[in-house]
């Protein structure tokens, strides 16, 4: 029983290694971003669905529009509203872009922040704010 | 001794049917996927343009004669560029529509004695948009696929890159994007995506034109020397001049069945 203290002073060391990412960060969490609106976005009053519902679905409503337009060939969108829109995300003023002009912005500040996942779609899509420079 | 073992295997055999039976009703109320559901919550509803242009099955007929060196490098320059199609060359070199000559276009046509005029003519080459494509029966994720219209398409995001539906392809018609094809692209048209390293495209019959009510671009810059048309239909433009003009397709021995034919 002699070796007790040892135990105690390894299980010590142990327990804050294991946690030393937590300290390490502790108070650090940096603020919520603020999503930009661009000027076109406001002056067009209202996206293709409502606020809300595009911050929670954007990301199944773009997967499903890519294969409606590639897939069956059609490019018009019915919201629920009954307007209608062009879907395309990057060609000229009439998709996504069009309004949401700077992708920095709109699409990383939130995608960084929530670390979920790099958008690489600008590999291939044209992004406007970076094209004209 | 005897009956606890009895008792524990009746015990564990009552749980594992209960474990077994939860993962299957979650599965099935999970069942329907999140994105029909958010399209189902939004109340999704897709059309065509009004304007967009329709088909039984697209084809299109090259009229040879009418081609000239000249054109045949416009057609491809207005194609390429209005497809961001990167200009690099040698081994690497991509290619949606490009002047090739008789003997390349039509090795099956072993006719020996061609007439000079032909020997020497740029003949177009593109994809052909078989009716029977075996790139799309070897693409391992249906990247690449055929439309009711006839029109065979690639849907780039799910293009793995592996190559095997270049290998399908007798026609060349298909290339591969080895390195990033950015730096190599002179003018960027904004109203069409470039592709990324890895990627295979082709002709695509100007899908997105067809969809804006236009003609592939081609076709007009063709003066008339290339027909587009619907070749269901009898008194299309296409068939009219398939009616009046004795026309070849290319390897018609592999059973592809080309939508592409040639006046020669």
């Amino acid at each position: 029983m002699s070796d007790k203290l040892k135990v105690l002073a390894g299980l010590l060391v142990l327990a804050v290694l294991i946690t030393l990412p937590f300290w390490l960060n502790a108070g650090k969490s940096g603020a919520a971003p603020e999503i930009v609106i661009a000027e076109a976005a406001k002056k067009a009053g209202n996206c293709v669905e409502s606020k809300e519902w595009m911050a929670a679905n954007h990301m199944a409503l773009l997967d499903q529009w890519r294969d409606v337009v590639v897939r069956e060939g059609k490019h018009i969108y019915v919201s629920e509203s009954g307007q209608e829109f062009n879907m395309s995300l990057s060609s000229g003023e009439n998709s996504c872009l069009g309004c949401h002009t700077s992708t920095a912005e709109f699409c990383d500040s939130c995608h960084d922040y929530t670390g979920v996942g790099t958008l690489y779609c600008w590999e291939c899509h044209i992004d406007p704010s970076k094209e004209n420079k | 001794m005897k009956e606890s073992r009895r008792k524990f295997l009746k015990i564990a055999g009552v749980s594992a049917i209960g474990i077994g039976t939860g993962s299957v009703l979650t599965a099935f109320a999970s069942s329907g996927s999140k994105e029909e559901k958010a399209a189902q919550a939004a109340g999704a509803r897709f059309k065509h343009r009004a304007e967009s242009l329709k088909a039984g099955h697209w084809g299109m007929v090259i009229d040879t004669r009418k081609i000239d060196a000249d054109l045949a490098a416009k057609i491809q320059e207005t194609c390429h560029s209005i497809h961001n199609v990167p200009g690099i060359e040698g081994k690497q070199e991509l290619k949606w529509i490009w002047p090739s000559d008789y003997k390349h276009v039509f090795p099956m046509q072993t006719n020996p004695y061609v007439s000079e005029q032909l020997k020497k003519a740029p003949i177009l080459a593109l994809c052909n948009h078989c009716e029977n494509p075996p790139c799309v029966r070897v693409c391992p994720t249906k990247a690449t696929f055929q439309r009711e219209d006839g029109i065979i398409m690639m849907d780039f995001h799910r293009c793995i890159g592996c190559r095997f539906c270049m290998a399908g392809c007798p026609y060349g018609a298909r290339s591969f994007n080895f390195r990033d094809p950015k730096p190599f692209i002179k003018e960027m048209d904004p109203m069409y995506p470039h592709r990324m390293i890895g990627v295979v495209e082709k002709c695509n019959f100007c899908d997105e034109r067809l969809a804006r009510g236009q003609m592939p671009a081609c076709v007009e810059v063709s003066k008339g020397a290339i027909l587009f048309g619907d070749l269901d239909d009898p008194d299309s433009n296409v068939r009219k001049a398939l009616r009046a003009n004795t026309t070849i397709r290319r390897k018609p021995s592999l059973g592809t069945s080309p939508s592409v034919y040639y006046i020669v």
